[in-house]
């Protein structure tokens, strides 16, 4: 029974094991969690079947070579910048001792709560031609004009990867970390007993072992990358983002801006399932489940403040620099926002981010574990395909709730009406069910993501003991799975939570009559080029991700200490 | 056996316990906010692309008076979508948008109708509202050039046209061509001047920017103020806004280095009737009452209020702009800068060429 469940469908390769599937109560429980999931994307390609003239006749002679150059290189630099700093940091923080260690531990996560538009301003205002270092610059060498000598352009692609990476390598540096955690110190041991000093240790151990979080963290990277709009139309960078909003509102075409995103989600299923490919039937797992404190190595002398320089850069760049030009505004201007129904906006945005993450993260379970129970083809493509839509700009995604929504709350409302004579009207539409469904549909694969690559460390000798001593699959994974993944599921909320409250586009469209978060809040002053007047809520968001990203990385500590003796 | 029973037991009581707390926060509080009242006293919902800040203060003098609450959804994209895909279970009412472009587009959508009110056609005059009254303009701006004070002498520069001239060459700074008021401002000229020439137009200033477009339109303030160039392109409001700023004191620092010409206009040799004597190109705020409004009674006291002289005053004169009923007076800094000719071409002409206009910037390259 046990083995016939884990290797259940395993040879069926076609679509039609969907149909033939057993249809016990994970298979349905996860089918119909995946449906639902996928709706706003499924709509958003309905969207596309529509005629739209001779727009991609136009694009094809004009843009869209340069969209899509563009796109990649910003993916690419942001990928490989956030990678190499995300798994350096996580590795050094994880491995060596050197001063203030503790505190970057969590430091290091703090500009993951700095939406990437709000430090895009920040720091072109620091860092243009007419900001104050060019300035001084200017004033220390006597330059009169930009003739006389170069500066990097701020406002560029190199500019747009180089702010990108600065918010998002933390997605990398959690996952990353989380799994350097939880490997087993005794692979490392035989490492080092093999002879492998701490770079070979990192590069052909530790770093292997690390991979599907790793990728599962670069990916979202290169998804939240794709999905932005705020710091490329700043930057006037030519995306294939910015292509679908001048399709969609310049040249008025909602359907051709659904083909241009239609594409885009190909091309990410495209790229992730040749990640996935690539490292097909390798298994990540510990073999041992003794996970005592890590042998970290000792730092001296000079390199152990390398190490401490090398560390603070990410934090003060991506997090302090920010935080202190808000801080300053906010000095200022905090008593104008307090007289605005502030509060009420910090409560809204933490009860529909801390819902939302609870959501996510349960239906994120609930997949990822139903994917490992039943290794069903269809499924699994229908649980990863409503996983994409965190590629996909959020006013795009946005719209496809809002079509859907629409079209679900008219017809329930018309059959009530020809049968019974009840008028709903629109029972879903514009409320807080609404946006919560918006959260939990978009960043689905931040929770999935992080859950699957958390249940793929863990072996499947445990499920077959579990099962054996005669637990049934939901008590596994309540009573073996959850305590062993404790770590992945609170990154996993996180993650959400912390995306949450910094989203913008799906919450304006979505939301009921006289509600405010406070990145709405934020916005409408930033869109206007008011800084100022938002910082006090846009420092918020930073301070509201910063508790759980502290209690985080408490519990990721704790975890670290040592157990007396063996394992669990 | 009996035990794991009891356990899932409670635990599925805890679930239903939670799903019937949430479902409920979720559908009650918000929803239930008079959004859906009736009656002759009843609330006004409105949809509206113009920012909370700038419409909140209106919207209460408007319940002071009328007793009439609003109900406000605020968004930057994606109106005509929620509107169109809730239908005629839509709980708006009024829909007030920031430019031509989005009105007209839920004006082509089908989702207003036409409103009959003497007080707003007096008020609001044929070229700034819809042929069928579908639609009705609030408040107007001029997309103005900025130049320095000093590098550009007075008469320099008279109109759009002459920042293609190659005398200017890198000496112009512009946010993206991308940007909707570009994209409108290039479709007033392919109205005015026919699609080749216009094209002409483009690219010869693309020729004279001194950087790759970008940043805002203050941001074009500041870089003329700082020398990077010394022509600038940006709505009027951002001067009194920039002006008045007190939050950056050195945004004022930045206005004050800059001289605001209204282009095209008919003097100098450019005659009343002469597309170099067309005016500025201006666009405008608007509103409209939507076909599924559950209480146009009160949607039309909102839009009678809103082009009153009361709120024309408030509404110009907090955002910098110009009111569109005659004789209301303006804010001091904007009536400093002294009157000005408007391109009248019929903004629903301008707005049915953005499309084109979009594809222009495209092909020329604006932006690379």
């Amino acid at each position: 029974m046990t083995a016939q469940t884990l290797t259940n469908d395993k040879n069926s390769l076609s679509w039609l094991a969907l149909i033939g599937a057993r249809l016990d109560g994970w298979t349905v429980s996860v089918l119909v969690v995946a449906c639902i999931a996928a709706v706003p994307i499924i709509t958003v390609i309905g969207l596309a079947i529509a005629p739209t003239e001779d727009i991609w006749r136009h694009l094809l002679d004009t843009v869209l070579s340069r969209y899509i150059r563009t796109t990649l290189v910003l993916m690419i630099g942001v990928g490989f910048g956030t990678f190499v700093i995300g798994t350096g940091t996580a590795w050094i923080v994880t491995m060596c001792n050197f001063p203030a260690k503790r505190i970057f531990q969590w430091a290091l996560l703090l500009p993951m709560a700095v939406p990437a538009y709000v430090i895009a301003y920040v720091y072109t205002d620091l860092l243009e031609y007419s900001g104050p270092l060019q300035n001084s610059l200017r004033d220390a060498f006597a330059w009169q004009t930009k003739g006389e000598y170069w500066f990097p352009e701020i406002r560029s692609i190199g500019g747009a990867a180089t702010m990108m990476t600065m918010v998002l390598y933390p997605y990398v540096y959690l996952l990353a970390r989380s799994a350097f955690l939880e490997q087993s110190v005794c692979v490392l041991e035989a490492s080092r007993t093999l002879g492998h000093g701490p770079w070979r240790g990192f590069f052909k151990v530790a770093l292997p072992m690390a991979r599907p979080a790793i990728a599962v963290g670069v990916s979202l990277v290169m998804m939240e990358t794709l999905n932005d709009f705020g710091t490329v139309d700043f930057f006037a960078v030519a995306t294939f983002t910015a292509g679908i909003f001048d399709v969609w509102l310049n040249m008025n075409s909602p359907s051709g801006a659904a083909q241009l995103a239609s594409i885009l989600l190909l091309f990410v299923g495209v790229l992730v399932t040749l990640e996935r490919v690539g490292r097909r039937g390798r298994k990540f797992h510990n073999t041992s489940t003794r996970l005592r404190k890590l042998p970290g190595y000792q730092l001296n002398g000079l390199v152990k403040w390398v190490a401490f320089t090398a560390m603070s850069i990410p934090v003060i760049t991506g997090f302090v620099v920010p935080a202190w030009v808000l801080g300053r505004y906010a000095v200022d201007y905090y008593a104008n926002t307090l007289e605005t129904s502030f509060w009420e906006n910090v409560g809204n945005s933490l009860m529909l981010s801390a819902l939302a993450g609870v959501i996510a993260v349960s239906i994120g379970i609930v997949l990822a574990y139903g994917l490992r129970l039943g290794q069903n083809r269809g499924i699994r493509f229908l649980t990863r395909f409503a996983a994409l839509g965190y590629a996909v700009p959020g006013a795009v995604l946005g719209i496809g709730i809002i079509v859907a929504l629409g079209w679900i709350d008219n017809a329930i409302d018309g059959v009530m009406k020809n049968n019974f004579g009840i008028a709903t009207g629109l029972i879903l539409s514009g409320t807080i069910a609404a946006v919560t469904f918006g959260y939990v549909t978009r960043f689905l694969s931040l929770s999935f993501g992080t859950l699957d690559a958390g249940l793929a460390k863990i072996t499947t000798n445990m499920d077959g003991a579990a099962r054996t001593l005669g637990l049934s699959r939901f008590s596994t994974l309540k009573r073996v799975h959850v305590p062993l993944m404790r770590g992945s599921i609170l990154t996993a909320g996180l993650l959400v939570f912390v995306d949450c409250m910094k989203e913008l586009p799906m919450t304006m469209i979505l939301r009921p009559f006289n509600f405010e978060t406070l990145a709405t809040f934020v916005h409408q002053y930033a869109s206007d080029e008011m800084l100022p007047e938002a910082s006090l809520a846009a420092l918020s968001i930073v301070g509201a991700g910063i508790i759980p990203v502290i209690l985080l990385s408490r519990t990721m500590i704790m975890k670290n200490k040592p157990t007396s003796g063996d394992g669990k | 056996m009996l035990t794991k029973t009891t356990n899932y037991m409670k635990y599925s009581g805890h679930g239903a316990a939670f799903f019937a707390v949430v479902m409920g926060a979720l559908l009650s509080p918000l929803t239930a906010n008079n959004a859906h009242g009736a009656g002759a006293n009843g609330p006004v919902n409105l949809y509206s692309y113009r920012q909370s800040f700038l419409m909140a203060p209106l919207l209460e003098e408007f319940t002071r008076e009328t007793g009439i609450k609003v109900n406000a959804v605020y968004a930057k994209k994606g109106i005509l979508q929620r509107l169109k895909a809730e239908g005629a279970n839509s709980p708006a009412d009024v829909v007030l948008a920031a430019d031509i472009t989005r009105i007209d587009a839920i004006a082509g959508e089908g989702l207003l109708q036409p409103v009959t009110s003497k007080l707003l056609e007096e008020n609001i005059g044929p070229s700034y509202r819809h042929p069928d009254n579908l639609w009705f303009g609030l408040t107007y701006r001029a997309r103005v050039i900025f130049t320095h004070k000093e590098r550009i002498r007075p008469g320099e520069i008279k109109t759009y046209e002459d920042l293609a001239n190659p005398l200017f060459k890198g000496r112009i700074c512009m946010r993206s061509g991308k940007h909707e008021y570009n994209i409108s401002l290039l479709a007033s000229v392919i109205n005015a001047l026919g699609s080749e020439k216009a094209e002409k137009w483009v690219s010869g200033v693309k020729e004279n920017l001194a950087r790759r477009p970008q940043g805002n339109d203050r941001a074009q303030v500041r870089a003329i103020f700082e020398g990077e160039c010394d022509i600038a392109i940006g709505n009027s409001y951002y001067l009194g806004k920039m002006l008045t700023n007190e939050a950056k004191p050195d945004e004022k620092k930045w206005a004050s280095a800059v001289n605001i010409i209204f282009p095209n206009q008919p003097d100098n040799g450019n005659g009343e009737n002469s597309t170099l004597g067309r005016g500025a190109h201006v666009n405008i705020s608007a509103a409209g009452i939507t076909k599924s409004a559950k209480h146009a009674v009160e949607a039309k006291l909102l839009l009678e209020f809103l082009a009153s002289d009361k709120a024309q005053q408030i509404y110009a004169a907090q955002n910098f702009e110009y009111p569109l009923k005659k004789d209301v007076s303006l804010h001091p800094i904007v009536a400093s800068w002294g009157s000005f000719k408007p391109d009248e071409q019929r903004l629903i002409d301008i707005a049915a060429l953005h499309d084109s206009a979009a594809r222009m910037m495209d092909r020329v390259g604006f932006n690379h």
